[in-house]
């Protein structure tokens, strides 16, 4: 998967969890829960649809990888290469 | 304890509710006086095709779909019924202290459907337990519905279920009953909800014990009292009160439904599921008593009967033994017209007869083509409304499985 591939499938799985915000506001080098109302529970929401969608096991100490898009893109691009 | 004082009378001051044929009480009483059904056509997995109470409401109307998405079912009715009622009540709702406001839901069950769509969910991954949700621990707490309402609510008092089988709506009212006589609240936010219809596992149980409703016209599958009554129809739904002391209703000039005046609970213990007539009846003393009433002064006797073949023959053996010589005592049944809302049941019914106070009619059991023997008594209000009655009392009785019985007494409230 390309980076653009990537995020356009962390936004339908942040538009699941958190179905009330605007994602064309997104700024990607803040942090998720800065920007949109989301708490702990709905970040492990993101690493189960990830364990689901891309048979991705994060391990706990790689969670805070996952604060912002950003951040997350550079975590997952690497992982979802050849997917 | 003087019972009397205006601190110890307990009224109905709102009245939130989703029914299957009904998103407020107005739309409920007409649907009940002009003979709509609220059952469906419904199909869940696993079982298939059957029939069910289904709730139309608008679940956004005081949730996001970010919470209805972290929820249940039975917390987005609670949620729905609660808010409801208090703006029915006309209580400063802003100002209102919410530490001294308390929850009190019954529940027949919860945690089924939950658990059902996880188990769902690992299949589709062989099983693997990395694939179940962290939301299933705060989904299936017993006190899930009632915490929902006071997560949307902002209400810092006491909340809890009352595990209760089918009796449970009517626990749940006299629990709030209780908790404002012992001063522990000022305001009680209490009836019962139920998210039924989405465990596939109740249709399964009832099928498997010959006590599913089963005909090719939904409408008419709910038929208490009927030769040819097969079963329940399962329903989702919900009520919810706000109860408050007399003397807190009368202090801030609240319309009031009705006062409860008497209440009876209390053990078959007999069965896991078939019901006992003596015990049902010495329920009804049990409440009768309490509101220092004869039987005679039952202007309306709402049934719990839930269209089984045996089950509806008990109570009404139970009330031919207690309203024996009663020829003003009305009976009828509102399961006919929205099948068993389970831990609503009995607080739906009740809100659906309130309104006799104001308007004089008796809602009918309809569906009832051919009257079962076992099941005639005088009395009983068949396919049609009766008009122009004086109402001024209800008993409202709900039984459930293992043998628990809970019987309500409202009276008209006149200054």
């Amino acid at each position: 998967m390309t980076r653009p591939e990537i995020r356009t499938a962390i936004i339908d799985i942040l538009s699941d969890i958190a179905p009330d915000e605007d994602y064309a506001q997104l700024k990607d080098d803040v942090s998720f829960r800065e920007q949109l109302s989301m708490d702990s529970m709905d970040m492990l929401d993101i690493v189960l649809e990830l364990r689901k969608q891309f048979k991705l096991q994060i391990p706990e100490a790689d969670y805070p990888n996952l604060v912002s898009m950003q951040s997350t893109l550079d975590y997952l691009e690497p992982l979802l290469a050849d997917k | 304890m003087d019972r009397t004082a205006e601190n110890q009378r307990i009224v109905i001051t709102g009245i939130g509710l989703a029914a299957p044929n009904g998103n407020t009480l107005a739309e409920y009483r007409r649907a009940l006086l002009e003979g709509q059904s609220g059952v469906e056509a419904y199909e869940i997995r696993y079982f298939g095709k059957t029939v069910a109470g289904v709730c139309h409401f608008d679940n956004l109307k005081y949730e996001s779909r970010r919470e209805l998405r972290r929820g249940t079912r039975a917390g987005s009715i609670a949620v729905y019924c609660a808010n409801e009622a208090v703006a029915d009540s006309g209580i400063d709702w802003e100002s209102f202290p919410k530490e001294r406001v308390g929850v009190y839901l019954g529940i027949t069950e919860h945690g089924n459907v939950e658990t059902e769509n996880e188990i769902y969910q690992i299949k589709q991954y062989e099983y693997d337990c990395s694939f179940w949700s962290h939301h299933h621990n705060p989904r299936t707490v017993a006190n899930n519905p009632a915490g929902e309402v006071t997560l949307n609510m902002k209400i810092t008092g006491p909340h809890y279920t009352l595990g209760a089988a089918c009796a449970a709506g009517n626990a749940g009212l006299i629990q709030g009953l209780q908790q404002l006589r012992l001063g522990e609240v000022d305001l009680a936010l209490a009836g019962g909800v139920s998210e039924s219809i989405h465990t596939f596992g109740i249709f399964a149980a009832f099928a498997a014990e010959g006590a599913l409703a089963r005909h090719a016209d939904p409408a008419r599958a709910s038929r208490p009292f009927d030769t040819a009554r097969n079963g329940i129809v399962v329903s989702e739904g919900g009520a919810v009160y706000t109860l408050e002391r007399l003397s807190d209703a009368k202090a801030r000039g609240a319309r009031i439904y009705g006062e409860i005046v008497g209440y009876g609970m209390n053990s078959d213990a007999t069965d896991f599921i078939l019901p006992n007539a003596s015990r049902q009846a010495e329920c009804m003393r049990k409440a009768l008593a309490s509101a220092r009433l004869a039987p005679s002064e039952i202007d309306i006797v709402n049934t719990h009967a839930t269209a089984t073949v045996s089950g509806d023959a008990i109570e009404i053996e139970a009330l031919r033994s207690v309203f024996a010589e009663c020829p003003e005592t009305y009976v009828n049944n509102t399961k006919s017209f929205i099948g068993h809302a389970m831990g609503a049941a009995g607080v739906l019914e009740l809100a659906g007869n309130l309104p006799s106070f104001q308007d004089g009619i008796v809602h009918p059991t309809i569906n009832v083509d051919e009257l079962d023997p076992k099941c005639a008594f005088p009395t009983l209000v068949l396919n049609k409304p009766l008009e122009g009655k004086d109402i001024r009392v209800i008993l409202n009785n709900s039984f459930g499985m293992v043998g628990i019985n809970a019987v309500l007494i409202v009276a008209k409230y006149e200054e």
